[in-house]
């Protein structure tokens, strides 16, 4: 087989597989849509106008693809350490806390140095609270998928517990509004959409994309962790020392997700709520480094489709009906189909490369 | 002092059966070498269509019947991606989770027009049993109960004869172990597979609608928040076995009934009740962390078995 036919196939294998995976999602979507009585035709197109239809869907298709982004690095990242941080969840719940509370101090620093000192503690907090698995795993090799999940759980009962208990302003169940000297938030943005909530933390996240591929591809550090990923016996027997590579991974990955929090807190909602429910872009952020394969270039790509997607959603059920929880059964049935790439790679008729 | 452990005791045989249930769901799937992530997505379909059934039909054991056809359904997604297509199982569990949330929320919403359904007035009754149930105490805990209680008791000794006693156990536990073995004796890997992951999702049905039905009488976004993954946890603590699982889910539902009933038996008193809320999670990462290196999965858990290679 002659090079360039390698090249092409590696192309239709990367490429192939999503996109294959979205056709198919969307499929199925369609199908529960027709079997509940809907018309799936008009609810894509309402979605489609939810996404790109004036500056306003547009802008907050942007805004709700940048936590995203944030958590999809944040598992794509311990993904390549061989790492399943389904725990992204609660690290990003307690950088937004910790967002929240320094983004509401200090109203009287200069605006660089309070936004880094919030993101800095939104990094802090999301490594901490990753470090506690990736300890247990490093360690004791305890399996970070029922602990991280665990502690999703438990960030949320903290999170309202400190917020209720310590952080309440007056008779509210919620921390105080940030400064303005915190405040991510691009007025002439929003202005010009139409009150879309766009916010610096998109170029933040851009970033990240930038250092992640960079950490990951060009430095030792990101070598030792792929290297683990790919096979942790052989990486051990190479010189590596594992254990410190899934600890370390481990608070890398949490400390992205903490960022993604604080931004969250400091570019859209001003404050922290008490919530019932956990905010689920940690849980998007898995089925984003899915899509994207996880790479970082790739997760750019799952944010803004699952971004998009939700954003679409809500336009949707506004407009036809369709209840907006049909977005999570499209992202769920695409998960699903990157799972079983087997049958996609089937349905493209690409042999499976022996290793 | 004692009414107070026996409602204690009695909470914690009522918050242990849902666990009980998916945990020795967990058993079935992983004894034959499938990891199963998806329970609580298993869980989270029964509950909602055991409590769609018992609104609809005002029958809540036609409930319980849905959910548990509704886990199987949903754990034949599973089968599929992780015995015939050998997809990496714990993605595959996730998508399963995933797809139960987005489901349920989809016909929530479609059904009721918001996000919970109504108070279920047919949820399942207690029953007594004669004499027994006229104890001091232990009776009204222990044989005053839900019927769901009992059942997943007899499951659990079901389980035990299933596992132990019968060939069709002795194929599982062996396709889990070493599946090439088992395939070269004329054991049909994929079918024993498919069975035991179906049974689990069955049971972990079971276990979500004890707890829409059961436990409390409606469904929304939060009445499934976890249990399927304390149930995991459960198994692996319970060593993978039917009577360890139920052992573990015992030591689960105590945590569970201390958050129910923390405010009534006057425990809030002494901690927040946020505490008694993290205890269940909190336990379950102690006891994996206390436990490891001890466990023994079975062989092959979690590894795809492809026939001819």
């Amino acid at each position: 087989m002659g090079k360039q036919k390698i090249w092409a196939k590696d192309l239709l294998e990367v490429a192939g597989v999503p996109a294959i995976a979205i056709i198919l999602g969307l499929v199925v979507g369609a199908v529960a849509m027709l079997w509940m009585g809907y018309n799936p035709v008009i609810g894509y197109q309402s979605l489609l106008r939810g996404i790109f239809g004036d500056a306003y869907s547009f802008g907050e298709t942007i805004r709700s693809m940048t936590p995203l982004i944030f958590t999809g690095l944040a598992v794509a990242f311990a993904f390549r350490t061989g790492l399943f941080n389904i725990g992204v969840e609660g690290q990003f719940v307690l950088g937004m806390l910790a967002g929240a509370l320094v983004g509401a101090a200090w109203p009287q620093l200069p605006w660089l140095l309070h936004v880094g000192l919030a993101l800095g503690a939104g990094a802090l907090a999301g490594a901490l609270w990753a470090a506690v698995p990736g300890l247990l795993k490093g360690r004791f090799g305890v399996h970070e998928v029922i602990t991280t999940i665990m502690l999703n759980y438990v960030s949320l009962i903290l999170a309202n517990y400190l917020i209720r208990n310590f952080f309440r302003v007056q008779e509210q169940e919620a921390t105080a509004n940030i400064a303005p000297s915190a405040d991510l938030s691009i007025a002439l943005l929003k202005q010009a959409s139409g009150g879309a909530r766009i916010h610096w933390g998109t170029v933040v996240a851009l970033g990240l994309v930038v250092l992640v591929a960079f950490i990951l591809y060009k430095t030792t550090l990101g070598f030792e962790f792929r290297a683990v990923g790919f096979n942790p016996h052989a990486a051990q027997y190479g010189g590596i020392n594992v254990t410190k590579s899934l600890i370390l991974s481990m608070l890398i990955s949490g400390s992205i997700a903490g960022v993604g929090g604080a931004v969250e807190i400091l570019g859209v909602f001003g404050r922290m709520a008490v919530s019932p429910i956990l905010p689920g872009v940690g849980f998007d952020g898995i089925a984003v480094a899915l899509i994207g394969n996880n790479n970082p270039f790739g997760v750019l790509f799952g944010s803004f489709l699952f971004g998009a997607l939700k954003t679409g959603a809500i336009q949707m059920q506004y407009v036809t009906q369709v209840p907006y929880a049909i977005i999570r059964v499209v992202i769920a049935a695409i998960v699903f189909f990157v799972a079983i790439k087997e049958l996609v790679r089937r349905i493209l008729r690409l042999k499976r490369r022996e290793v | 002092m004692l009414p107070i452990l026996a409602t204690l005791l009695g909470n914690t045989l009522l918050y242990a059966t849902p666990l009980i249930f998916a945990a020795l769901g967990g058993v079935f799937s992983e004894r034959s070498g499938v990891v199963n992530i998806g329970l609580e997505g298993m869980m989270t379909i029964g509950a909602f269509a055991a409590a769609v059934t018992a609104l609809g039909t005002g029958n809540p054991w036609l409930g319980v019947v849905a959910g548990m056809l509704s886990g199987g359904l949903l754990a034949l997604l599973h089968a599929v991606a992780a015995v015939t297509f050998r997809a990496d199982q714990v993605v595959s569990g996730v998508a399963i989770n995933f797809m139960a949330n987005g489901f349920s929320m989809f016909m929530l919403y479609k059904l009721y027009g918001g996000g919970q359904t109504p108070h279920i007035a047919t949820k399942l009754a207690k029953w007594a049993i004669p004499g027994l149930a006229k104890i001091p105490y232990l009776g009204d805990a222990l044989f005053n109960n839900y019927p769901t209680v009992y059942l997943a008791f007899f499951t659990a000794f079901l389980t035990w004869v299933v596992l132990y006693k019968t060939t069709f156990g002795l194929r599982l536990r062996s396709v889990g172990e070493h599946p090439l073995a088992a395939d070269t004796m004329g054991i049909n890997v994929y079918f024993i597979r498919y069975t035991c992951v179906i049974i689990s999702g069955c049971l972990a049905g079971i276990g979500g609608a004890a707890v829409s039905i059961g436990i409390i009488a409606e469904f929304t976004e939060v009445t499934i928040v976890g249990q399927g993954f304390i149930a995991l946890a459960a198994m692996i603590f319970g060593k993978w076995t039917p009577w360890g699982a139920l052992g573990a889910c015992m030591f689960f539902g105590a945590a569970n009934a201390l958050d129910a009933i923390g405010q009534t038996i006057g425990l809030t008193k002494y901690a927040n009740p946020a505490f008694f809320s993290m205890l269940p999670y909190l336990l379950t990462i102690v006891a994996l962390a206390g436990f490891i290196g001890r466990a023994n999965a079975p062989a092959a858990d979690g590894k795809p078995y492809e026939k001819g290679r």
